[in-house]
């Protein structure tokens, strides 16, 4: 057996922190993406600067950051502290913040090109239908960017599986908590345990594959269906 | 003949030194390395003219991307195994491997009453998180899990425990305030012979395997007279001067 049992514990971790992640982000990102694409305010252009900064950003940065903010001199870990969750580095919780930022454009970006491709005439149209806003987006908006939400999820479930830096910065490796597929094939390597990590590199290369298959398929198919 | 073309060529290549004069070597240096490195390196470029391009990393890691042909020409190791392995695999000169240094553990805090002197406090259940290097990965790691083994307190603080890729990034954890406690190289923590922030516990030798860093001549530096310079100068009293104010001990030859 060459997946050792912490290998399954590891990517069982990276499965359960990718679907936490994807959730949280599609609830956050939705109305975030929904005024980016409908607002014209001033801060729009920086609104959405700071949205693709975990582009740009090296992930290393970002858990950096996180780090020394969410330490207990920072001001993150003061409030997490004064909320009685104590310090957010070495958990779940603190992982889940991480690549919630760091997946951030994932998420907005579909999205905000989805509802932007809906444009104000259906709503317009249902307005005049009396449907009420909210009404009209979850009836209305929601099902027309179907393709947009589809892909922001994926994505982002496909991103945060191959998340490194921030969670060798922010993890600790701690089995069953922080020790995810990607840190736990780095550990391999550096211990000289080519066939550990052999086995589970080829399997993020084949999971990162067959992902984005899936959406070169959707995204054909669903283009079809709005030409 | 061969005399007379031998001294040729040793003529040709002190000329060529000269012209050249400052040659450059690549070191590939442990992280636990890295405060008293740059000072002798700073002492070597002095005192030989010769430039040190220094890379700071794991010895692991070092160790894969020297059998993928990292242009390295010399490596200051954190443990003895990985020098011996290069030296067996044909990717280093045999022959030329010492023990430059040998590692002290402390038990660190950055609170300056964090850490007695004797380091009861690990005999005490643990109040906050406890950082280590991977064991699997670095010889302070493991010097640690064997610390705490043997004064039968491993399993009191197994769960406080966080591990850093490398014991610098253990340092790391502790320096930020995210682990109350470390076990770090004495290295990173003393200067000038004695603990310049925080409280600690400096490890007894004893309580764990010995913490032997070995250095080696890898391939690329067979024909650089500055490695060979390099490795000469790890052995002067002024390399072990700087070594022992770091809180290395020296192998007696």
């Amino acid at each position: 057996m060459p997946i050792a049992r912490e290998d399954l514990q590891a990517i069982w971790l990276t499965l359960k922190l990718a679907a936490s992640t994807t959730l949280l982000l599609l609830l956050l990102a939705t109305p975030l993406a929904w005024w980016l694409a409908r607002t014209r305010s001033r801060l729009r252009a920086p609104v959405a600067a700071v949205v693709a900064l975990p582009l740009v950003l090296p992930p290393t940065v970002l858990g950096f950051y996180l780090l020394v903010a969410f330490g207990p001199q920072g001001w993150g870990g003061q409030f997490t502290q004064a909320l009685g969750l104590g310090l957010l580095p070495f958990t779940f919780a603190g992982l889940l913040l991480g690549s919630i930022l760091y997946s951030l454009p994932f998420a907005v970006q579909p999205l905000q090109s989805a509802f932007e491709a809906v444009g104000r005439r259906p709503l317009e149209v249902a307005a005049t239908l009396r449907a009420a806003p909210l009404d009209s987006f979850v009836h209305v908006v929601l099902p027309l960017a179907r393709p947009g939400i589809v892909q922001a999820a994926v994505l982002t479930f496909a991103h945060t599986v191959g998340e490194f830096g921030v969670v060798l910065m922010i993890g600790g490796n701690i089995p069953r908590q922080t020790q995810v597929v990607s840190t736990q094939i780095y550990g391999h390597v550096e211990a000289l345990q080519y066939t550990q990590a052999h086995w589970l590199s080829a399997g993020m290369v084949l999971f990162s594959f067959a992902v984005l298959l899936a959406l070169a398929r959707m995204n054909r198919r669903s283009t079809r269906v709005v030409g | 003949m061969t005399h007379l073309s031998r001294a040729f060529a040793f003529v040709v290549a002190a000329l060529a030194a000269g012209v050249l004069h400052a040659a450059q070597v690549r070191v590939a240096v442990a992280a636990n390395m890295a405060a008293p490195l740059q000072k002798i390196a700073d002492d070597f470029e002095r005192a030989t003219g010769h430039e040190v391009v220094a890379a700071l990393g794991s010895t692991g890691r070092f160790y894969a991307q020297l059998r993928g042909g990292a242009p390295f020409e010399v490596l200051l190791a954190a443990d003895e195994e990985i020098p011996a392995r290069l030296e067996r695999e044909g990717l280093a000169m045999p022959g030329r491997r010492f023990t430059y240094a040998i590692g002290r553990l402390v038990l660190w805090s950055l609170d300056p009453g964090g850490v007695d002197p004797q380091g009861n406090v690990l005999k005490q259940l643990p109040r906050g998180r406890l950082a280590v290097a991977d064991p699997r990965l670095a010889p302070y790691g493991a010097a640690a899990m064997q610390t705490l083994t043997r004064l039968g307190v491993l399993p009191a603080w197994e769960r406080a425990l966080v591990q850093g890729e490398s014991v610098g990034q253990a340092f790391q954890f502790v320096a930020s305030g995210n682990a109350s406690y470390g076990f770090v190289a004495l290295s990173q923590v003393m200067s000038e012979g004695r603990i310049t922030r925080g409280s600690g516990w400096i490890v007894p030798a004893h309580y764990h395997a010995p913490l032997n860093q070995d250095v080696v001549l890898l391939n690329g530096g067979r024909a650089n007279p500055a490695a060979h310079a390099f490795l000469a100068y790890l052995k002067s009293e002024s390399a072990r001067t700087t070594l022992r104010s770091f809180g290395y001990d020296i192998a007696t030859p």
